[in-house]
């Protein structure tokens, strides 16, 4: 069952055109120059429910815009688009209970008191009693293994700690349909794979829909089967992370250590020269001769061992931009 | 209803708990408040001691007013200052959109999410000068009166409200109305002495554009026994019209909402 649809969603913006320095400033407060920039244009996608989707894009590319439209935070210029059967914008209650928003930059607890008390205010917005409130917390905590944190002021607590409170009082009104915008900006290498766990497991326990932005492309390869790739405002592709990467990257890299140190220019005619460090070579191969390639690797080279890989996603991806593939 | 009024309970018990982590700011507030009080009623003396008086009113009448203001200037401290203060905030940083995204009205959150304890010594200062200078006035108010100075004090703070909300809600355009506010308060200061004490065309502006004279003057006139029908109802109509006022526009207001972005 679809449970996300958007049809030729888009979205522009009236911005102010100023010109730098003071005869600039001057000029743009008595006469406001205004233009209108196009940040989302005819996007179209269907996500079905318990899916958990990537949404990537260079910064700028409209993914943020995008996921606002999709809580209901700003209205749409053209197209349409419905969660759980609803119209965002008119963000009714019922809408607003089926859903939530984190965002990595924001947040919604409060500074000076621990969680707890964030949680508390929450609760009662949402209207959930005292008893249910402390059962889902507990359950919620011990999820995210969150202890004595909850009964510290936030603004004591680390980055990563705050992050997984931030969720806890996000999830607290047990919404379906998440949208997580950068969940685990700033967190070390540790707790990002923590909150990277617990949005797994909680889709799997709840069978909850999870759209999610991040630059990290780790969080994007180990939670999300489809990715919305978005660039200058345009949905450019749609479907499984894997054929993304074979369809903009159709080769391999190629990682070896040698028993000598040789110079880049040796290892002409074997594919693409990523990287020479020491004994360690890492090339890429076009997939089709990968096994040509690597077998004259072996005779050529003193070879003490050999790793195939895809190339990592940022990297495809930032080629992808970079050459301008997508124009 | 029973989930505003708990949430409201969260609201002022959390705001009561993150003002304690500072508790400064309790000294320094009642001193704030002891200090302005005082400042007024010398320059109330200075015009009766040497023998004038303000439109018409005695000093003890006067000192009504005074009185009034000094309760709403507590009530401002307690609520609207901490609340209406801030959403130039949420709309500058976008943390509004957290507000936006709960199954509660948004005007209701923004004006009532904090609560300032430090107001409440304004609030007190204020009554116990209305009740003072009105029997040395010679009041001797009837329930009814009683009740109908009740009901124009809470019209009185509605006009407050409304008025200060509509600014603040302005924001979503011009980001920042700190001055706009600013210049709201100090118009309101007018409000220490009764309207009559003004030149006629100031006396058309606190009437008609500022509202003022419904705010402090109409409610002495009540406690003293001197309201009539006609300010009664254009007070209610005040306050019901600059309350609509304030929702309709910030209906229309969050259609441009477009969020701070990332």
């Amino acid at each position: 069952m679809a449970i996300i649809r958007a049809r030729g969603l888009g979205k522009s913006f009236r911005v102010a055109d100023k010109q730098p320095g003071l005869g600039g400033t001057l000029r743009h407060f008595f006469a406001r120059r205004l233009k209108d920039i196009p940040a989302v244009r005819d996007v179209s996608f269907t996500i079905e429910s318990g899916e958990v989707v990537g949404f990537l894009g260079a910064n700028g590319a409209g993914k943020t815009t995008t996921l606002k439209m999709l809580t209901g935070l700003i209205e749409p210029s053209a197209g349409e688009v419905e969660v759980a059967g609803f119209r965002p914008f008119r963000r009714q209650a019922a809408f607003l209970r089926t859903i939530t928003l984190v965002m990595g930059q924001k947040q919604q607890l409060i500074w000076d008191l621990p969680p707890l008390d964030s949680l508390r205010v929450n609760a009662a917005v949402y209207g959930i009693g005292d008893a249910d409130a402390r059962r889902r917390i507990d359950e919620l905590a011990e999820m995210l293994e969150l202890g004595e944190e909850l009964r510290r002021p936030v603004r004591k607590l680390s980055l990563g700690q705050r992050m997984k409170a931030e969720l806890l009082a996000a999830l607290l009104h047990r919404p379906s349909v998440l949208f997580l915008d950068e969940p685990t900006l700033g967190l070390d290498v540790n707790a990002q794979v923590r909150v990277r766990e617990f949005l797994a497991d909680y889709n799997r326990r709840t069978g909850a829909t999870v759209l999610l932005t991040s630059h990290y492309m780790g969080d994007i390869t180990a939670l999300c089967q489809r990715v919305l790739l978005i660039h200058q405002g345009q949905l450019f592709y749609d479907g499984s992370l894997q054929e993304l990467t074979q369809q903009l990257a159709p080769y391999r890299e190629v990682c070896c250590d040698l028993g000598a140190v040789y110079p880049p220019e040796a290892f002409r005619g074997f594919g693409e020269l990523e990287s020479v460090a020491g004994h360690r070579v890492r090339l890429l191969v076009s997939r089709d001769q990968l096994t040509g390639t690597i077998s004259r690797l072996l005779s050529t080279f003193p070879v003490l061992d050999l790793e195939v890989n895809d190339p990592p996603v940022e990297e495809i991806i930032g080629r992808l931009f970079r050459e301008g593939a997508v124009a | 209803m029973g989930r505003y009024l708990r949430t409201l309970r969260e609201f002022w018990s959390s705001s009561l708990a993150i003002e304690l982590e500072y508790p400064a700011n309790a000294l320094i507030e009642l001193l704030s408040v002891l200090g302005n009080l005082a400042g007024s009623v010398v320059v109330l003396a200075l015009f009766y001691g040497r023998g004038h008086g303000l439109g018409g009113w005695s000093w003890d009448e006067a000192l009504v007013v005074l009185g009034i203001y000094t309760l709403l200037d507590g009530f401002t401290s307690t609520l609207l200052q901490p609340n209406l203060g801030a959403i130039v905030n949420h709309v500058r940083t976008g943390s509004l959109d957290f507000v936006l995204l709960k199954p509660i009205d948004s005007q209701f959150w923004l004006s009532a999410r904090s609560f300032s304890p430090w107001g409440l010594p304004g609030v007190l200062a204020g009554l116990a000068l209305i009740v003072l200078a009105a029997r040395r006035a010679g009041a001797t108010p009837s329930l009814i009166t009683l009740l109908g100075t009740t009901l124009l004090l809470l019209c009185s703070a509605l006009i407050l409200y409304s008025l200060w909300f509509v600014l603040a809600a302005t924001s979503i355009w011009f980001v920042k109305v700190w001055n706009a506010t600013e210049v709201l308060r100090s118009t309101l200061v007018a409000g220490r002495f009764p309207v009559s004490a003004y030149p006629p065309a100031l006396r058309t502006l606190f009437t008609l554009v500022l509202p003022v004279a419904f705010l402090t003057t109409v409610p002495a006139e009540a406690i003293l026994g001197r309201a009539t029908i006609p300010w009664v109802l254009a007070s209610l109509g005040m306050a019901m019209v600059s309350l609509g006022l304030s929702r309709g526009l910030w209906r229309h207001a969050l259609r441009y909402y477009t969020s701070a972005s990332s």
